[in-house]
């Protein structure tokens, strides 16, 4: 029998029981769909993560004093006064990180910030006048402070769109105005762009001020939170890191690096983590998906049992017209891939539809940059792994049916 | 030239205990014969029939068919006789529900290697053959008792085998239906040289074929010539 009498006749088959053919691959839609749908939404997630990530620039390595934390019982760790003013002199030497091209310090606070008679909790960041480069973070109206401001320590602040919205009610211009944060007078000198700083960093509620004005003056401390430093080209930002460690180690004098008290991590590292982290997540999901699709299966080959056995007279006429057992398993397979896959591409588009539903109503209700994408993975692993499912639990009932004999199946009732 | 010899056939079923369809027998059906077998039920016709047309195997002695030994046949190579030289017609006429007279007469064609723009041809020319043309693209449930088993003839012929077995052919069918039915037949036998083996259990029915053998508990009882042969297209009047 060729292929294509093949198809024609498994077709026949199927579109004979329009319901029944309809209800049996349920099972199999809503496996892909789920499928799809994760795997989607999963693809969208880890783009909008590292899409954030990226907007730190590839070129960056983050200090963080601590240990690496290795679990949940290790987070203690990651609240350490490591990283000094020593440090920053020792990285800045040319001699220790060659290429290093910027280094900022950042310390971060939160308290109540108040204008007249508003209050709004905020977060306070202390950093240089090269934040905004840094964070991609840009500036609506005004400047931001300069480098003067944070050698002279002056009270000057930066201030995201929500704390403007939030302690300027009345749509007073805060450019020059002064607001009160930790018994300091900051003056602002600009506006943030709302959702500025496309990275994990958002400004939207923050005062941003000289490190310097928010360690002695605010904050009260003598150690940072974290350095930024960038390296002078992406294809240095490995061996900097290194050097980086290199020195902090000889700063804090530990030989041993397993008892290191800070950590470095480049936004490479970061993406690659996060990535690992979502990836993880998505095929976690996946794999809860696919007991549907198993089910589904179970679903199928109990049908087409069911067919089987009701076409057993037809299996014998065939036989006694001179169809081989090939021919008969071939048509009882065929009938169950072309099922699933029939479902299975059903489920890629209702997957891939809801994604995009799901995808527009995250960007819309969130506001957040969500892009929709289309799981070319999810789709040819959905396809396949449906025909799959029809092969293996269409095989059982076609191979029964292959093997009645042709009298035996004529004489059935 | 014999197109059927049987030697010794026996065929026994091993249900618990040992059941004996068929024993010891032996006889030939030469080209172009028209035979009829005849019994009543449990005597063995319906076994011997499906030994012949190559559905079973026995379990003893030795059948020849169209000078081959079938006996040494894989079970492809039997669908591949099946399919060439042996027509079918079943007392349930067995054809496809929900498909067109056309499509079902057809069906033989897809197991065959007979070339697929000659199918379309050779399903019509089967189709007329059984004047059936005015009911081509109709269904079987459309269509009389006696249409589906001209529809079950044309499907026999399409091949253009060398042998029909025909099993009851008109046990279903009312008595001028029937008629009809083995008017087409004996015309095939006489006018087309196709070698007919028809299983019956009626009398009427047998007398249209040349000679009758009579089965009994498996074993032939009678091998004889019908003297007063009957011609179906006498009985009936087209």
């Amino acid at each position: 029998m060729t292929w294509k009498h093949s198809i024609k006749t498994a077709l026949t088959g199927l579109t004979t029981n329009r319901s029944r053919s309809f209800l049996t691959i349920l099972g199999i839609v809503i496996g892909i769909t789920a499928i799809m749908m994760v795997v989607s939404i999963g693809a969208g997630a880890q783009e909008l993560i590292l899409g954030q990530v990226q907007g730190l620039g590839t070129n960056t390595i983050i200090v963080t004093p601590g240990r690496e934390p290795t679990g949940p019982s290790d987070s203690a760790q990651m609240f350490s006064d490591s990283l000094k003013d020593k440090d920053i002199r020792e990285l800045m030497k040319l001699t220790n990180v060659p290429d290093l091209k910027v280094l900022m310090p950042l310390v971060a606070g939160a308290d109540s910030a108040s204008y007249k008679s508003e209050v709004y909790q905020v977060s306070i960041f202390g950093g240089t006048e090269l934040l905004a480069d840094i964070f991609d973070a840009k500036i609506a109206e005004g400047d931001f402070f300069a480098l003067d401001d944070v050698s002279s320590r002056a009270d000057v602040a930066v201030i995201g769109a929500k704390v403007v919205e939030h302690l300027f009610i009345d749509g007073e211009n805060p450019i020059g105005q002064k607001i009160k944060l930790k018994n300091r007078n900051l003056k602002i000198v600009g506006v943030l762009e709302k959702g500025g700083g496309g990275s994990l960093f958002n400004f939207d509620e923050a005062v941003v001020v000289p490190y310097t004005t928010a360690n002695n003056y605010m904050l009260g401390i003598k150690y940072y939170h974290h350095f930024i430093i960038q390296a002078k080209t992406d294809n240095q930002v490995q061996s900097t890191a290194e050097d980086v460690r290199r020195t902090l180690r000889e700063s804090h004098g530990i030989t041993d690096s397993s008892k290191d008290d800070f950590y470095v991590q480049t936004q490479e590292d970061l993406a690659n983590r996060l990535g690992t982290i979502t990836s993880a997540l998505t095929w976690f999901l996946v794999a809860v998906a696919s007991i549907a699709l198993f089910v589904g299966g179970v679903g199928i080959m109990n049908i087409m049992l069911v067919a089987v056995t009701e076409r057993t007279r037809e299996i014998g006429l065939r036989k006694a017209l001179g169809a081989t057992d090939r021919d008969i398993l071939t048509q009882f397979l065929l009938e169950a891939v072309m099922l699933t896959a029939i479902g299975g591409i059903i489920g890629i588009i209702l997957g891939a539809s809801l994604a995009l539903i799901a995808a527009i109503v995250l960007s819309k209700g969130l506001g957040v940059n969500w892009t929709f994408v289309f799981p070319w993975d999810g789709a040819i692993l959905g396809l396949s792994v449906s025909a799959l499912i029809g092969l293996i639990f269409g095989g059982y009932p076609a191979r029964q049916a292959s093997k009645k004999s042709p009298i035996e199946a004529l004489r059935y009732e | 030239m014999n197109i059927i010899d049987v030697n010794n056939l026996k065929k026994s079923y091993d249900d618990g205990i040992d059941t004996i369809a068929l024993n010891k027998v032996s006889f030939s059906v030469r080209k172009g014969e028209f035979l009829a077998i005849m019994g009543p039920s449990g005597s063995g016709k319906s076994t011997l029939l499906h030994l012949l047309g190559l559905l079973d195997t026995p379990t003893g002695g030795r059948y020849t068919f169209n000078g081959k030994n079938v006996s040494t046949y894989t079970s492809d190579e039997l669908a591949d006789l099946r399919n060439r030289e042996i027509g079918f017609v079943f007392q349930m006429f067995n054809l496809l529900p929900r498909t067109s007279v056309l499509e079902n007469v057809k069906l033989p064609l897809y197991y065959s290697k007979v070339s697929e723009n000659e199918w379309e041809e050779r399903a019509r020319k089967a189709v007329i053959s059984v004047g059936l043309e005015h009911r081509m693209y109709h269904q079987p449930s459309e269509l009389s008792g006696g249409e589906k088993q001209r529809v079950a003839i044309a499907r026999a012929l399409v091949t253009d085998p060398e042998v029909i077995f025909a099993d009851e052919p008109t046990g279903n069918l009312d008595s001028k239906s029937g008629k009809n039915v083995m008017a087409i037949i004996q015309h095939l036998n006489e006018e087309h040289g196709k070698t007919i083996v028809l299983i019956t259990h009626e009398t009427s029915t047998a007398e249209h074929a040349e000679r009758i053998i009579r089965l009994m508990d498996g074993e032939i009882e009678s091998d004889t010539k019908v003297k007063k042969r009957l011609t179906a297209s006498d009985e009936f009047v087209k």
